[in-house]
């Protein structure tokens, strides 16, 4: 196991897997976003409250689970590449933020559309709108602190460093906000042994948030596939996988 | 602990014979205040209400100013990475510096905040508590602004970086701060709030010397 993962951090095999492991997040992102979608799209029922706008959840409940988990993802990825000083790790962790912070963009966007019918408003100070608002903040920090150095190497500690405080400051911050609880409605995933909503809207939701899981897998390995290149440019494989040639 | 005092003296000395080094935060800090009532409203009522507010808004961003010339000159001579090659404790010597810095940001602040919050119109009672936030809190917005601060310290122009840095991380000081003083303006009991940032202040000084004593050694690689 340990052996596995030294080749790993090797940039080439690392290039290499990524490769091969994109088709298998790629395809099973696409099947489950066909499934999810059109069963919660057209199969499920109309909610008796909120009618069809509803069906927006299918987008926007993914999409702040994954801003949480992507966060997540990055800080650890941080955590082991300045503590094992392995270059990959730095690698998925840079990649990860921009996804990251889509997604919490998306989650907000998609808020904002639902609480406009649904509250009569585009946006309140309600608790979770705000850790999520926040949350967005902590990815932009981390991008721009991320940009801001010339050496890749001190810039993926200095980030990463960036990330676990705030992985650290998190639950303190979504508590604290926590004081002017208003207007957001309960988590709906909360107890799935009881669910509060109908199986029939449940299981398109739980569907689109393993489509989205893929969908950050798909996109995370893409980009760090790039940024391997980049990162490794003077070494001849590089050159080799450029040009084409065969090494 | 000799290392800490002669680095907590040192940094004081050289403060202090540049007066401007930290009189310019306060004078923003006091100027910025000011502006708020000709920008909103004259009135005793309004400008009570929005008070905590404006004092703890104005208070992070005068603290934040300052932070950019924690390390800024320290670094520029060459000073600084002596003192991470050292055989003395970085996290000591930060703790000293960053307690300097608050000597001379937030003690002054926090005895300032008497006079700005009666020409904002608190009562007695809100300027006690304001001053209880103030003097709980303003050491913690040192101590985690001194992570943002060494994170940035080789960057050119980094003085809005550190903002962006360190602002997301300042949020639940400002919530529970300002919630306390607005709170005890209705008699409301704030014990919560102020168990909190106490909290708060005990966990950032026991760990955030560590942090950016291993930010320093990253960023200065």
């Amino acid at each position: 196991m340990w052996k596995w993962i030294q080749k790993l951090a090797s940039p080439k095999v690392f290039y290499e897997t990524t490769n091969k492991l994109i088709p298998w997040f790629l395809w099973p992102f696409i099947a489950l976003l066909i499934l999810g979608l059109y069963w919660g799209l057209v199969l499920a029922p109309a909610d008796y409250q909120q009618g069809e706008s509803f069906r927006i959840m299918y987008i926007h409940v993914p999409s702040a689970w994954m801003s949480m988990l992507v966060y997540f993802i990055m800080a650890m990825a941080g955590g082991i590449g300045l503590i094992w000083q392995i270059k990959m790790a730095e690698v998925v962790a840079k990649v990860s933020a921009p996804i990251g912070a889509s997604f919490t963009l998306m989650a907000l966007v998609t808020g904002a559309v639902w609480g406009k019918p649904m509250w009569g408003t585009w946006w309140v100070w309600d608790a979770r709108l705000t850790s999520e608002l926040i949350l967005l903040f902590l990815y932009l920090a981390y991008i721009s602190l991320n940009n801001a150095f010339d050496n890749p190497k001190t810039a993926a500690k200095a980030s990463s460093i960036l990330a676990i405080v705030g992985l650290v400051n998190l639950p303190i911050i979504h508590y604290s906000v926590k004081w002017w609880n208003t207007l957001h409605q309960g988590s709906i995933l909360e107890d799935l042994a009881e669910p509060s909503v109908h199986p029939d809207m449940l299981w398109p939701l739980i569907i689109m948030v393993f489509a989205f899981q893929f969908l950050y897998g798909v996109l995370a390995l893409m980009n760090a596939r790039d940024e391997v290149l980049v990162r490794e440019q003077n070494s001849r494989w590089v050159r080799a996988v450029v040009t084409g040639e065969q090494s | 602990m000799n290392i800490f005092i002669k680095t907590l003296t040192r940094d004081l000395k050289m403060s202090l014979r540049n007066p401007f080094s930290f009189l310019n935060p306060l004078l923003f800090f006091v100027i910025a205040i000011s502006l708020f009532p000709l920008a909103i409203s004259p009135e005793s009522h309004t400008l009570s209400n929005i008070a905590p507010g404006i004092v703890w808004v104005t208070c992070m961003l005068s603290v934040l100013l300052s932070l950019n010339a924690l390390f800024h000159y320290d670094y520029d001579n060459g000073v600084l990475e002596q003192m991470v090659i050292s055989h003395h404790s970085l996290p000591l010597i930060l703790l000293a510096k960053t307690i300097a810095h608050w000597l001379l940001t937030g003690l002054p602040i926090i005895l300032l905040s008497p006079l700005l919050g009666m020409t904002l119109f608190l009562d007695a009672e809100s300027i006690y508590v304001l001053m209880l936030t103030l003097l709980l809190a303003t050491p913690s917005l040192s101590l985690i602004g001194a992570i943002g601060a060494s994170l940035i310290v080789g960057i050119k122009n980094s003085g809005m970086l550190l903002s962006l840095l360190t602002f997301p991380l300042y949020i639940p000081i400002l919530i529970f701060a300002t919630s306390a003083v607005s709170q005890s303006q209705f008699n409301l009991p704030i014990n919560g709030q102020l168990y909190f940032l106490a909290s708060i202040l005990l966990i950032s000084l026991m760990t955030s010397p560590f942090v950016s004593a291993i930010a320093l050694k990253a960023s200065l690689d």
